[in-house]
């Protein structure tokens, strides 16, 4: 904690450069503030870093750099919470000289340790094209089965994955579906589970004990029952993969017992047991695109599952669950989602929630990022018009303040080849 | 186009009511109903002479009643978008399209207010029913990865007709389909074009009619399957396509000249050869794999070697680099609106790729490759445009309708007979809610042959496959 706490403070002391140390007021738009309703004509002021102030009569500061946003719509940055930006590029290491720092070598499944945000190349040519999209913020998640580390919530501008990092940790991630790659079957795991979280509860009133070589034999090596500790004091939550109803109902009853801090991702038959998840509060992540039987834990996934969880009054983050390109280099078609998640029965205002604010509270990053609100990160974004429909633009993007400015591989790629046969050069 | 007798014969078959069965030549009819008769003569593959059709397609359109949409929006894929106009099917077949058309006494009429009208979409890159839903092993049938040349496997005997992703796909407007097999062979099989209906065999859901396709692939998928057996590089696989289409030629030959005057035994058969040779003919369209534009280049050159053409570059993320080539060669090119980076090369994979090889004049196309992004043409279609936009080229919405309709009708060989709402064409038709490049559009009603297949909002109008019974639970509206 102490470290986060770090990390917290130096954030505003490496700001990029730019408009960040300068007052900025966005002016004439329309604000999705989304923690409260829309304001017509909305001011937002940003300063340091930081919004400042956010409402329809709000004074603006003299010496403000004026954005002026009328006719546009104006949002929190939104937030990707299922990816892996900057942990792959290219295929693995071994066949193209890319790399792949997405997992860990654990024993039985468990790399409870493993914090896979240490991995992550800021240079990735995946992370600009993310915010060009409006995405300002990413929880990056490693890979694995039964607890595959812990993930974190970072920002997509600061130039180092320390200045980049907005919380860390921010979960244990895990999965209980043998679809998922689980080694052992739904029993072992779950009681392998138990073990490990019994273990940590022991270890963590018992720990010079287990120095002095006088404890009974953990489940797991030192460094994971660690890692564990904040889950079993329901101080970091667990975010367990669980699809099918069973399963879920599996999680809800692991997290009852030791007490956790659950949320559920995948979720694909979340909808069928929704009344189960609200009582229990549990956030859910899902896809909106989702509709097919992939295998005997989907059966039952399909579009409508966010608006049926919504309308059963659980915090519902919308997520990339596609073939693989979602978490990577398409990080930004999350604004697909949202918008089929509309085109299924959600609330474009829930939409827009599930992309922001949703995700933020999950992960326990609200205080920061997820809203437009005084004290917030300014990390915002002036639309062209709807966010979620493919016709509109993130015309400025905003990420602590400071408005993003950059060209993307892609975009010198297309400038390169846009007239036919290109110039390589000027003899 | 070369034409071979096969060629011609192949046509006269197609002409021929029911007689789909006939080999080249008569060399033997089948029996039309056997059972009275005591010694059956064998069948034609028996004979060793190539049978085009030994599976033949047994489809037939659903039942209809003629159909008017009107104060709708249309999309014909041919003309500028009609307002408020109407269209008629009847007979399987567009009857009337315009600002108004005539209504039938016993039609039925849609008031499509707000709404739109497309043809019915067509992906030319599927596996569906070839990598059926559930997944796994079980149901890995689209890759015969145990030689680097399979020219003798065809993807319809792959295809579960009980793959839950086909009504998915029907219900995103996708009516026409061609399931490849994979691509880890330099060359992996012939392809069959499906109507997304449901069926008990795949013979019926095969468009009658449809030329098949012969799958290639190009670059890392074959040298890394193969690399330890070769091909393990580039110049390899290019090796491998040019020794295959060598015996193909010599093949054609030794085939054409026997059936010139069918004196003494005709040549041995062999089912790889015989699929590469009706390449050559131009009996079969030809599908390449090929991500890289220096690739497609070596292609373009191996295809002018042994005299064949390319109808479609698949997946091509630097189709943009060869735009104006693409275009010269009348070669289209099957593209996702915005994949990229997984691989080498796929690295230089943009969003502007659909817009710009359209704006160079060639035929771009959205495919999908996957059963979800299939279900979703549309919405990676308006990606495209959008990224066009971006980039200051000109996308009409018009175009991007035909990336998913005339171009891949015309990637299929099928340009006469779907693709666009024109008089005539088969009446594969989408009632979408509203704009189909919004993201909140939904396809509310879908035609095909002008049987009504699909209907958003009428439960008893959606097709539930063999598996999903008891398993997938019934969601009343859409899934």
């Amino acid at each position: 904690m102490l470290r986060q706490l770090t990390r917290a403070l130096v954030w505003g002391g490496v700001l990029p450069l730019g408009l960040a140390a300068q007052t900025v007021a966005i002016t004439g738009g329309t604000v999705y503030p989304v923690h409260g309703p829309k304001i017509e004509h909305g001011i937002v002021v940003l300063r340091n870093g930081t919004i400042v102030a956010v409402g329809a009569n709000v004074p603006i500061p003299a010496g403000a750099t004026r954005i002026d946003a009328t006719g546009k719509w104006v949002t929190p940055g939104l937030i990707n919470a299922s990816t892996q930006l900057g942990l792959t590029e290219a295929g693995g290491t071994a066949f193209s000289g890319g790399y792949d720092d997405r997992s860990a070598h654990g024993t039985k499944g468990v790399t409870a340790a493993f914090d896979a945000w240490e991995g992550v190349n800021p240079a990735s040519a995946f992370i600009i094209p993310a915010w060009q999209d409006g995405i300002t913020s990413v929880l990056v998640h490693p890979s694995g089965t039964l607890l595959s580390g812990r993930s974190a919530m970072l920002d997509l501008a600061g130039g180092t994955v320390d200045a980049m990092l907005i919380r860390a940790p921010v979960a244990m991630m895990g999965t209980l579906d043998p679809a998922a790659g689980l080694s052992q079957s739904r029993g072992e795991a779950l009681a392998y589970l138990r073990e490990l979280l019994s273990d940590a509860k022991v270890y963590a009133t018992r720990k010079q004990a287990f120095e002095n070589n006088q404890s009974r034999a953990f489940g797991a090596s030192r460094a994971d029952l660690e890692a564990l500790i904040p889950v079993v004091t329901g101080k970091l939550p667990l975010a367990l993969n669980v699809n099918r109803a069973s399963d879920i109902r599996a999680a809800l009853a692991l997290a009852k017992e030791f007490s956790l801090k659950l949320i559920v991702t995948g979720g694909a038959e979340a909808w069928e047991v929704a009344a189960d998840l609200a009582a229990a509060k549990v956030p859910v992540m899902v896809g909106a695109m989702d509709n097919i039987p992939e295998n005997f834990s989907l059966l039952g996934q399909r579009q409508e599952n966010a608006a049926l969880l919504r309308a059963a009054g659980i915090a519902v983050t919308l997520v990339g669950n596609g073939p693989g390109d979602e978490e990577n280099f398409n990080v930004r078609n999350i604004r697909q989602e949202a918008g089929n998640a509309v085109a299924y029965g959600m609330s474009w205002d829930d939409a827009l929630r599930a992309v922001t604010l949703a995700p933020a509270e999950a992960f326990g990053v609200a205080d920061r990022v997820g809203s437009l609100q005084a004290g917030r990160e300014a990390n915002v974004v002036v639309w062209s018009g709807d966010p979620f429909e493919f016709s509109t633009r993130a015309e400025q993007v905003f990420i602590r303040g400071a408005l993003q400015h950059g060209t993307s591989r892609q975009d010198e790629l297309a400038q390169r080849y846009l007239h036919g046969k290109p110039e390589y050069f000027k003899p | 186009m070369r034409m071979g007798i096969l060629a011609l014969a192949f046509l006269i078959l197609l002409a021929t009511p029911g007689g789909a069965q006939v080999p080249s030549g008569g060399a033997a009819k089948p029996a039309a109903d056997s059972a009275k008769k005591p010694a059956p003569p064998p069948g034609p593959g028996a004979l060793s002479v190539p049978n085009l059709d030994p599976f033949p397609s047994t489809y037939t359109p659903f039942p209809s009643r003629p159909t008017v949409i009107r104060h709708v929006n249309i999309f014909t894929a041919d003309a500028p978008l009609i307002r408020g106009g109407a269209i008629l099917l009847r007979d399987g077949k567009v009857a009337e399209v315009g600002v108004t058309v005539n209504v039938p006494a016993d039609a039925i009429v849609i008031d499509g207010a707000g709404k739109y009208v497309t043809p019915g979409l067509i992906d030319t890159h599927s596996h569906l029913g070839v990598y059926a839903a559930p997944g796994g092993p079980a149901h890995s049938d689209g890759n015969e990865a145990t030689a680097p040349v399979t020219a003798q496997v065809w993807a319809e005997h792959s295809v579960w007709p009980q793959d839950p992703q086909f009504p998915r796909d029907l219900a995103g407007g996708v009516t026409t389909l061609q399931v490849l097999p994979g691509s880890a062979n330099l060359i992996g099989g012939r392809s069959v074009v499906l109507k997304v209906v449901p069926s008990r065999s795949v013979q019926g859901m095969k468009f009658p009619g449809a030329k098949y396709g012969l799958k290639m692939a190009c670059g890392e998928n074959p040298k890394r399957v193969y690399r330890a057996r070769g091909p393990a590089t580039r110049m390899g696989n290019v090796a491998g396509y040019r020794a295959a289409w060598i015996q193909a030629e010599a093949y054609r030959r030794r085939w054409d000249a026997w059936l010139a005057d069918r004196k003494g035994d005709p040549p041995a058969r062999d089912l790889g050869l015989e699929t590469l040779a009706e390449v050559l003919r131009g009996n079969i369209l030809v599908h390449n794999h090929c991500y890289q534009a220096d690739e497609m280049l070596q292609m373009i050159d191996i295809a002018k070697e042994f005299g064949y053409k390319i109808r479609s570059f698949h997946h091509g993320v630097e189709a943009y680099k060869i735009a104006d080539v693409l275009a010269r060669e009348g070669i289209s090119a099957s593209l996702w609106a915005d994949w990229g980076g997984f691989k080498m090369e796929a690295l230089d994979g943009i969003r502007g790729n659909l817009a710009i090889v359209s704006a160079a004049g060639a035929r771009a196309i959205v495919h999908s490759d996957d059963p979800s992004g299939s279900q979703r043409l549309n919405q990676e279609a308006a990606i495209g445009m959008a990224a066009g936009r971006a980039l200051g080229v000109k996308v009409s919405e018009e175009d991007a309708v035909r990336w998913v309709t005339a171009n891949p009708a015309w990637a299929l060989g099928l340009e006469d007979k779907v693709g666009t709402l024109d008089v005539g064409k088969n009446a594969d038709v989408v009632l979408w809610s509203g704009n189909p490049f919004s993201v909140y559009t939904r396809a509310e009603k879908v035609w095909i042959d002008g049987a009504l297949m699909y209907d958003r909002l009428d439960p008893a109008h959606q097709w539930h496959t063999d598996f999903e019974l008891g398993y997938v639970p019934t969601t009343g509206r859409g899934r």
